[in-house]
């Protein structure tokens, strides 16, 4: 086996060994879709939502809470606490270097991201008769563009956090204003102009409501995309800025 | 064929230099030790070696490789200072995931077993004892079978049967040829391991020689102590060539003196027919070798770096 596959393996069966962790990223998504599923009034049509039901609006919102989880909870404590240890620096003295670990979180966080995400949109269908994506390419490039600038947000919180401690505590900081824009307290067709303004332009607003025009079959907004793309580039160039491979000393 | 050359190294965090004109060479299947007190810039050192970090100046050479040529990396194995694993990774895991970065790794489970971990394959690192994990830390060192091993305070937080375990792994390392760059501030450690080593003080090279080497350099007084089993006339003593003082403390006799003391001293006491009780002989140390060279004390300041 080559060492990115090894590493993914190893850092994936240590994934699966932090209950806090899967329950969060794994259990949490699903769980809060069947709970508001479970409300009778969410599952009836709306006609101050177009017609459409609560539960509809919501299945965007939970894949976006899945990416944020990995995004901006796991993947920068697992990065930040790895330097902490020196377990960067160790894999600098090997043959493989350090970014190969980068690569095996990225890739351990996508995969498990869409497995959730599959697993959220099967269940909608399944027990809420939600509609899957008509648009299912366009969706899964949204839900890509989504990804990527989630984890550059995430690789940003990796890279200034000092300790593992810290990223964790950013991550959690940022999960609420993040998420209210995305809409899990009040999803984007019910919020005042004002918040909907702002939350087209933040990454997961943007993905929401994106994931929401290509699941109904149209195309993304321009404006969405670019925020995305911006967030990507923006908080990734900085993420590369600053990220560190070592503890200061 | 040097395997290790390190030429006038300088290595500067801010203004302040951490290494101050350091050369040293080590050659084929030595144990080559850097000895000094904590802050002296071994570790900054060796981590110019292994490629860590990028020197202000000198120049250092890894098996005729510049220290961050990738191909130095299958052939140089590296044990870090305080460097963990994750928490819930087993020995097992660690093994076969660092064994999976080298082209021609070593046989972890033959490894384990020599650093006595060949139970503990299954076990978490979270599990481990300190003992265990620095074992481990030195096993992944060696996972890639490498021609180089440097390791820094490799007996640090051992009881004293670990640590003489762990030397003992350390020859058989040699015995199979690698060439062993060794960090330390016990000086016992030194001394048992060491071919040669380099006294390092402040940034800079203060003696370099065998043990036994830089100890002559500063002084080859002994002090012998005993206490005499009948009453002794100093002159005696004094009036042996050998012998510079004497000087006593209640019933003991202190004699300080050079060359073949010790002969000198017991024949005077067998012609008197007198026995020297509680015979204690003690000959100059590292440690004294250091003091008489930099005016400080090696084994003191147990903070890090």
């Amino acid at each position: 086996m080559n060492p990115l596959a090894r590493l993914t393996l190893t850092e994936s069966k240590l994934f699966f060994r932090e209950p806090i962790g899967v329950f969060f990223t794994l259990v949490v998504p699903p769980l809060l879709l069947v709970i508001l599923g479970s409300v009778p009034a969410f599952r009836e049509p709306q006609e101050g939502l177009g017609g459409q039901r609560v539960i509809d609006l919501y299945a965007p919102i939970i894949i976006a809470t899945v990416i944020v989880m990995f995004a901006l909870n796991g993947l920068p404590q697992m990065l930040a606490s790895y330097r902490e240890k020196g377990i960067l620096r160790r894999m600098a003295t090997t043959p493989v270097r350090p970014l190969t670990m980068l690569t095996a979180q990225l890739a351990m966080c996508t995969v498990l991201s869409i497995v959730a995400s599959v697993g959220v949109l099967a269940i909608a269908r399944i027990a809420f008769a939600v509609p899957l994506p008509d648009q299912i390419v366009g969706y899964a490039l949204m839900f890509v563009l989504c990804t990527v600038a989630s984890l550059s947000i995430g690789l940003l919180i990796a890279a200034v956090a000092p300790s593992g401690k810290a990223a964790g505590a950013i991550g959690s900081i940022l999960f609420f204003p993040v998420m209210f824009f995305a809409g899990l307290w009040i999803p984007r067709a019910v919020m005042p102009d004002v918040l909907v303004r702002i939350s087209d332009l933040t990454p997961l607003g943007a993905g929401v409501q994106s994931l929401q025009d290509t699941a109904s079959g149209s195309w993304p907004q321009l404006l969405h995309v670019a925020v995305m793309l911006v967030w990507t580039v923006v908080a990734g160039a900085v993420a590369v800025r600053y990220f560190r491979w070592e503890a200061a000393r | 064929m040097a395997i290790i050359e390190v030429y006038d190294l300088v290595k500067r965090y801010g203004d302040k230099p951490a290494v101050n004109g350091v050369s040293i060479t080590v050659e084929q299947g030595e144990i080559f030790g850097i000895l000094g007190p904590n802050g002296a810039g071994k570790t900054t050192t060796v981590e110019c070696v292994e490629g860590l970090r990028r020197p202000d100046g000198g120049t250092v050479r890894v098996l005729g490789l510049e220290p961050d040529d990738p191909r130095l990396r299958h052939r140089l194995g590296a044990q870090l200072q305080e460097s963990e694993l994750p928490d819930k990774i087993t020995v097992r895991e660690a093994m076969e995931l660092y064994g999976s970065f080298y082209r021609t790794p070593a046989d972890w489970r033959e490894l384990l077993s020599t650093l006595g971990l060949g139970d503990k394959h299954d076990a978490q690192y979270r599990r481990l004892s300190g003992g265990q994990k620095q074992r481990l830390s030195i096993a992944l060192a060696l996972v890639g079978a490498p021609e180089v091993a440097v390791l820094d305070e490799l007996t640090t937080g051992l009881d004293p049967q670990a640590r003489r375990d762990v030397w003992e792994l350390i020859e058989t390392v040699r015995a199979r040829g690698v060439t062993i760059l060794l960090v330390t501030h016990f000086m016992e450690e030194a001394e048992r391991l060491c071919d040669r080593l380099a006294l390092i003080d402040s940034g800079r090279v203060v003696a370099l020689d065998t043990p036994a080497g830089i100890v002559s350099t500063v002084d080859d007084e002994q002090r012998i102590r005993f206490r005499p089993s009948a009453p002794l006339d100093d002159a005696l003593l004094t009036a042996l060539p050998e012998v510079t003082a004497v000087s006593r403390s209640g019933p003991q006799i202190l004699v300080t003196g050079k060359g073949n003391v010790l002969h000198a001293v017991t024949s005077v006491l067998a012609r008197n027919q007198i026995i020297a009780a509680d015979l204690r002989v003690e000959q100059t140390t590292l440690d004294d070798a250091f003091v008489a060279l930099t005016g400080r004390a090696l084994e003191t300041d147990k903070e890090n770096r």
